[in-house]
């Protein structure tokens, strides 16, 4: 079994794609994509995962429902979770950690920044 | 003679014999002592002779100067090595966060050549090309041209930020945008990345061509706020998607085209047939 299993909700398959190759650059990580945030809550609360990166502005249900959601789940509220962003203002990045956020992005993403923000939220030695 | 069998000369010899071996030990002691004497005055003596000879003193002086001046080499030597191995180190280091940055990039390139490519559906290009100008270049507001009336107009199919009808039809050589696609050069204006949000002439124009046939533009008006220029990626970017999303467009459009034309054929054939 992987050491590490990380889930993904971004509805853009090229966010997607980097992030996969991003994180693939880990050892022992195991990745699932959810493309919007119905998708994500269902595959986030049927598993286990150690870490979540989330995009806010996503169809069907926002990043934002969506970590408000994993939070109000016992055994999901202390899930590190990381929000991938177009929205670089102050306000949205403090609304998305008071809403239990852990980490905040923007974008355009940086694959070096992702690797370092995971392995601190995974408790990785760098 | 006595009782015990000892007669008077055999106690004087006795007293003689413990006379002679005391007398013959204060001798060895005498000796011992000169001998001792001797050696201290000669140790005086070469102590007194090495220190009033300068030759000696400056033999000594010149030996150890030379012998100081060997390890200060050594010790130079060191940390001359010392300070190679450390550059050494830091060329390594910058080396590595070089390759670091040209993996991330090749990442970049990789995935929006991969994602350009993955559809032959014109609308699923145009979302592709949408999706990589806002989350790998970090644009706000803009909007993509495609060629049209045999190449002599650019008319906008999709944009991010506003409507498509915000946008003007463009004719081909007029304007940035249209002087960008008859000339194939990437316009960027690095003074002002942040933008006018609407109207004016855009940060970047990126011509699509294949080969010299223009296919459309890409013209970005406006960056997001967290983006406060364009790195060597970008850059990379914008000449990426001035071929690729250029042969995407092109390929996908001539696809739909043969595939309605197929089933044009097919309906004729199955007329003549049926």
């Amino acid at each position: 079994m992987a050491g590490h299993r990380i889930l993904i909700v971004e509805d853009s398959p090229t966010m997607r794609q980097l992030l996969v190759f991003a994180l693939k650059r880990m050892k022992d990580v195991d990745i699932t994509e959810a493309q919007d945030g119905m998708d994500g809550l269902r595959k986030v609360t049927g598993d286990h995962f150690d870490l979540a990166f989330v995009d806010i502005n996503m169809p069907v249900m926002d990043g934002l429902k969506l970590i408000s959601l994993i939070r109000g789940e016992p055994h999901l509220a202390s899930m590190p979770i990381c929000v991938i962003t177009t929205e670089g203002a102050k306000e949205d990045r403090e609304r998305a950690i008071a809403l239990g956020a852990n980490e905040y992005l923007t974008k355009p993403i940086q694959a070096n920044k992702v690797l370092a923000v995971a392995k601190s939220l995974l408790k990785i030695d760098i | 003679m006595t009782r015990d069998g000892h007669g008077p000369g055999d106690r004087g010899e006795a007293v003689l014999a413990i006379f002679k071996r005391g007398a013959d030990f204060m001798k060895q002691l005498m000796d011992d002592n000169e001998t001792m004497r001797k050696r201290l005055g000669d140790l005086e003596s070469r102590q007194q002779t090495a220190a009033r000879d300068p030759d000696d003193w400056e033999g000594l002086r010149l030996e150890l100067l030379g012998r100081i001046e060997d390890l200060e080499q050594e010790k130079h030597s060191i940390l001359e090595q010392l300070r190679s191995v450390e550059n050494e180190n830091q060329q390594f280091a910058e080396r590595y966060l070089e390759i670091e940055e040209e993996n991330n990039n090749l990442a970049n390139l990789y995935v929006a050549s991969y994602q350009l490519h993955s559809t032959l559906d014109p609308s699923e290009v145009l979302k592709v090309i949408l999706e990589i100008v806002i989350n790998l270049i970090g644009a706000e507001y803009f909007c993509v041209y495609v060629c049209e009336e045999e190449g002599r107009i650019l008319r906008p199919v999709a944009a991010e930020g506003g409507s498509v009808a915000d946008f003007p039809v463009i004719r081909l050589g007029e304007g940035p945008i249209g002087e960008s696609v008859v000339n194939g050069d990437v316009r960027t204006s690095e003074l002002s990345p942040l933008g006018p949000a609407e109207g004016g002439a855009p940060v970047v124009c990126i011509p699509l061509r294949v080969d010299e046939r223009p296919i459309g533009a890409i013209a970005i008006h406006r960056l997001l706020c967290q983006k406060d220029g364009f790195s060597a990626l970008d850059h990379e970017l914008f000449t990426l998607l001035a071929g690729h999303a250029a042969t995407a467009i092109f390929a996908s459009r001539l696809y739909a085209q043969s595939e309605r034309k197929l089933s044009t054929i097919q309906g004729f054939i199955d007329l003549l047939t049926k």
